[in-house]
């Protein structure tokens, strides 16, 4: 036998990969989970909701542009501008840099995949559902009114915000998922699936910003989703977090939401920072000039953006030393965002640099970014808000540095990114006029604001009066607004028109990361994975392009008909694992149909369609942990090239399964915390808490916290024996723990149950309820996962030496320890404290 | 004196130290004045409090800042630190974690004024 030619193996090489990482064709397309795929459905989907809230926009501007118009009423008026602003925050600017992150990443760390390609699906359809749902509304008449942070009382009260709010409520909540879930996608990307050699010093700027974003996303949401859930208890069963004549507080809501909505303005902003971090060297043809202060920078605004909520409530009355606090945390987060912007001035002044579309783009959302970032500082200083607040001057502020911080960059990135999305290049022409025209019409519809408002003009107004001297303000405004409406439709026609000849060459901006080493017309992301030993591989390493392209990196096969990418450490990218990643299916798209089944059901009462879904809901959950996770593969470890060799099957820290969980449950904490932190808000403004109600007692409490604390030293214990080799012991020890987590459920619940507390009463036994129900569902998640385990292991899928579900499972029982404890003793003992 | 500084810790998680410290700070300032506040507690406690935790949060920037200024090798070499090595990126750590400790040390100042300022709890 003769040993095939060099070519023939590449050939029969490139062969089979093709064939792996094969889009599914017709309408299995829709089945597709390939990051490629998926990225370009999130932004496509996102732009379009941003297309349609832009036409909200200009119908609110249409009705402002005389006074005294009445062009529409005052409900569908608040209904535009609810649902403009919604849709703009949460299904437009998240979602957009969920979906550049998911396309770009893998392409950037040198990763062929995410490391969990169904969760970023099953993220996407929930996304599209649940965006289709929350902006068809406004065709029913059904929308949102109440403004996009929705306060109570006014939203909490049905008769003026009818189904609006449960719309707004649950539609989001299920969006909220699909952005943890690209949270988690992307902190563990980042982490775990960079290529060889990458080592956090040489890591692409972009993947710094987004994993700080990433982090923020979780300690973030998960307080607005607590918020949420108070929010439609009350709703929806009259339980009173929000109503103050029985207990409980409407400023609670208010914190809850900002401590989300500051971070989350930040959220935006950082990855189009990251962008230009991007746009910014290649176009200025040398590295970035301060590699580590842009991190500085990201890290710092990260944290510091946590500290600036209650600048949203300078006007709620609150004492003026807690509001100081927030005020000097809100000037000195203006250090790290100048910091950035120094250093991009630096690279550009230090390189030389080529005028393009995207560097047009990038510097004039910049100006008009500084523009909005002066008025912010402006905004921050309570005294000047407790003039400017509630007027335009605040949507003059948040406009500019929403427009200049992130939309902007984001065309920036369109044009620049688009030769590796499609293969064709947008036109430089047309990308000016875009520019010029978006530009101009931003600063003619914005700028006018500010002086409406220091002028004394309200926002979220639906008419004013002639004699108020704010017609010539407005009209300019909604001109300008037209204006700027059409700038973006040049860029929708730039991006949409035919483009035949325009055939992109490879790397057209001749840039120096290592997403320009991918090719536009194949599905397999990188052709083999290289050794990365610089920042700017393409620039630094000549041969590295050719060499990768020729199969001479790792991975350049697919002999067992696999989807695969390379897990790496943390620090130093040393290889780890070789993971096999999932390749095509419909359960993330069926999970994500019956999950949104769910929500949507409850938001409109109809409380056995809600049982059905949640009932079907686990079925395509379960078959998809079931048959794609923690598989045990045919053999131990394979070659991967160059002479090495990785395992195949990798359980516990250095998993990525195990990170996947760490990560979520860290977000599931902070949700409890904020639960907690509620119940001590209350406690605070009203040292009687109770206000006379029966508590739950100490008894059952504690009984509860024994018996979760057993369940969890049950499934330790397990592990431990699975380890040493007696899984069946391992198995009795889960069952034993399955029957604890029961029985602790249940004490848990007899708690408050016993004591005949009622949630409609007064805002304790609510508080009450609502933490222990919110401890219990946990038990029972975990009550799940323990027979799982021990189903695993009778199917022979979970064994001493594959013990992957195992571990995560003891991991999750790590966290809800914690909850247990936590909890009860809040609910049990801190009362008798008093 | 620096042989007195614990081991070296290898860690992604050491660049957050000083912003950690800056947010448990912070926190624990907010709380105090608003429970103080609602609960007509005499705000010099709290500003008492609050000088205290500025001096223990401050002390832990440095020592956080001293162990970074050795990881960066006492600044003995220049950034970049962009070579494929071990060695240049502990120093690349140690540079982005003594510039975390500079920008968390002045947010920390920042939050003290406040209680520098303002004596009562008006609203
Ligand atoms: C130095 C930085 C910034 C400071 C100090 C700042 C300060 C403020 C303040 C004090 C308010 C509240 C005004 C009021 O309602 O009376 C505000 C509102 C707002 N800011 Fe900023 N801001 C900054 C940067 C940003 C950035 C980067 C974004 C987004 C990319 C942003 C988005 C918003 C939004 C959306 C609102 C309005 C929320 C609403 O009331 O609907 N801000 N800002
Ligand atoms: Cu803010």
């Amino acid at each position: 036998m003769t040993a095939p030619s060099d070519a023939e193996r590449r050939a029969a090489e490139e062969k089979r990969l093709r064939t792996v990482w094969a889009t599914p064709k017709g309408w299995r397309y829709l089945s597709a989970v390939n990051n490629t795929e998926v990225g370009v459905w999130y932004g496509g989907t996102a732009f379009v909701f941003m297309l349609f809230a832009g036409c909200l926009a200009l119908l609110v501007r249409a009705q402002l542009a005389v006074p005294e118009n009445d062009l529409v009423s005052a409900d569908l008026y608040n209904q535009t501008f609810t649902l403009h602003g919604t849709v703009m925050m949460f299904l437009f600017a998240v979602p957009i840099f969920e979906a550049v992150a998911i396309y770009l990443l893998p392409a950037m760390l040198g990763a062929r995949e995410m490391p969990f390609p169904r969760l970023g699906a099953f993220g996407f359809w929930s996304f599209f559902l649940g965006g289709i749902f929350v902006c068809g509304s406004i065709f029913f008449g059904a929308a949102p009114s109440a403004g996009w942070f929705m306060y109570p009382p006014l939203a909490t009260d049905e008769e003026f915000t009818g189904i609006g709010a449960d719309i707004w409520l649950l539609g989001l909540s299920f969006i909220e998922v699909a952005s943890i879930a690209a949270a988690v996608e992307i902190i563990v990307g980042v982490m775990k699936c960079r290529a060889p050699g990458m080592r956090i010093n040489l890591m692409p700027l972009f993947a710094w910003y987004l994993l700080i974003v990433a982090g923020m996303i979780l300690f973030a949401f998960p307080p607005l989703i607590a918020g949420d859930l108070l929010f439609e208890m009350q709703r929806m069963f009259d339980w009173p977090f929000f109503d103050a004549e029985r207990g409980g507080d409407p400023l609670l809501w208010q914190h809850l939401f900002w401590i989300f909505g500051h971070p989350e303005v930040y959220i935006i902003f950082l990855p189009s920072i990251a962008i230009l971090a991007m746009i910014v060297p290649t176009f200025s043809g040398r590295p970035i000039v301060g590699y580590s202060w842009i991190v500085l920078a990201a890290v710092g605004t990260g944290f510091l953006s946590f500290g600036l909520w209650v600048h949203h409530m300078f006007a709620t009355g609150l004492p003026q030393i807690s509001l100081a606090f927030f005020s000097a945390a809100s000037e000195a987060v203006a250090i790290p965002t100048g910091v950035q912007i120094f250093v991009f001035l630096a690279t550009m002044l230090a390189g030389r640099v080529t005028r393009s579309t995207p560097m047009l783009f990038g510097t004039g959302g910049v100006a008009i970014f500084v523009i909005g970032g002066l008025t912010g500082v402006m905004v921050a200083l309570a005294p000047f808000d407790w003039q400017a607040h509630d007027t335009y001057f605040v949507v003059a502020h948040l406009h500019y540095v929403l427009a200049g911080g992130m939309l902007f960059p984001v065309v920036a990135g369109i044009y620049y990114w688009w030769p590796l999305v499609s293969g064709r290049m947008l036109s430089d022409r047309v990308g000016r006029i875009a520019f010029w025209t978006m530009f101009a019409g931003f600063n003619l519809a914005f700028f006018p604001m500010h002086l409406a408002g220091l002028w004394g003009m309200p926002r979220r107004v639906f008419v004013y009066p002639a004699e108020a001297g704010l017609g010539l303000v407005n009209l300019l405004s909604s001109i300008g607004a037209a204006i700027f409406a059409a700038g973006v439709l040049v860029v929708v026609f730039d991006v949409l028109r035919p483009k035949r000849g325009a055939v992109a060459p490879d790397n057209p901006w001749n840039a120096g990361t290592l997403e320009w080493a991918a090719q536009a017309d194949e599905t397999w992301g990188l052709r083999s994975i290289p050794r990365i030993e610089s920042r700017y591989p393409v620039w630094e390493q000549p041969d590295l392009v050719a060499e990768l392209r020729a199969g001479n990196g790792y991975l350049p096969d697919a002999e067992e008909g696999r989807r695969e990418a390379l897990i790496t450490s943390v620090l130093d990218a040393a290889p780890e694992q070789v993971l096999r990643v999932a390749g095509p299916s419909w359960l993330p798209l069926a999970s994500a149909i019956t999950l949104g089944g769910v929500f949507i059901a409850l938001t409109f009462h109809w409380w056995l369609t809600t049982l059905v879904f949640a009932v079907l809901f686990p079925i395509p959950l379960l078959t998809w942990i079931w048959t794609g996770t923690a598989e045990i593969p045919e053999k131990p470890a394979k070659p991967i090239g160059r002479g090495e060799t990785l395992p195949l099957y990798v359980s516990g820290q250095s998993a990525v399964g195990w990170w996947g969980m760490f990560i979520t449950m860290t977000g599931d904490a902070t949700a409890f915390a904020s639960l907690v932190f509620g119940y001590f808000f209350y406690w605070t403004i009203t040292p009687d808490l109770a206000a006379g109600h029966e508590g739950p007692g100490p008894l059952w409490p504690m009984l509860a916290t024994a018996l979760v604390l057993l369940a969890w030293a049950a499934t330790v214990a397990a592990r431990s024996w699975n380890r040493g080799g007696a899984p069946g012991l391992a198995r009795l020890a889960l069952i034993a723990g399955a029957a604890f987590s029961l029985c602790g459920a249940a004490a848990g619940l007899a708690g408050p149950w016993a004591a005949g507390l009622d949630p409609t009463a007064h805002v304790y036994p609510a508080t009450v309820w609502v933490i222990v129900i919110w401890t219990v569902a946990h038990v029972a998640v975990g009550l799940v996962m323990q027979i799982y385990c021990v189903a695993r292991g009778v199917a022979g899928r979970l064994t001493p030496a594959h013990d992957a579900d195992l571990r995560n499972t003891t991991l999750y029982f790590h966290f809800l320890a914690a909850t247990a404890i936590v909890a009860f003793a809040v609910v049990g003992l801190f009362p008798l404290a008093l | 004196m620096f042989h007195l500084l614990p081991r070296e810790i290898e860690s992604l998680w050491t660049l957050f130290t000083a912003p950690v410290i800056w947010a448990a700070h912070f926190l624990l300032c907010y709380v105090a004045a608003a429970f103080a506040c609602a609960r007509g507690i005499d705000l010099a406690l709290v500003r008492l409090g609050v000088a205290g935790a500025t001096a223990v949060a401050l002390g832990g920037i440095v020592v956080a800042g001293m162990l970074a200024w050795r990881q960066w090798g006492f600044g003995s070499g220049d950034p970049p630190h962009d070579e494929p090595t071990r060695k240049e990126r502990l120093l690349f750590q140690g540079f982005a974690t003594l510039l975390l400790c500079g920008l968390s040390f002045a947010a920390v100042v920042f939050e003290a004024l406040p209680a520098v300022f303002l004596a009562d709890c008006r609203p």
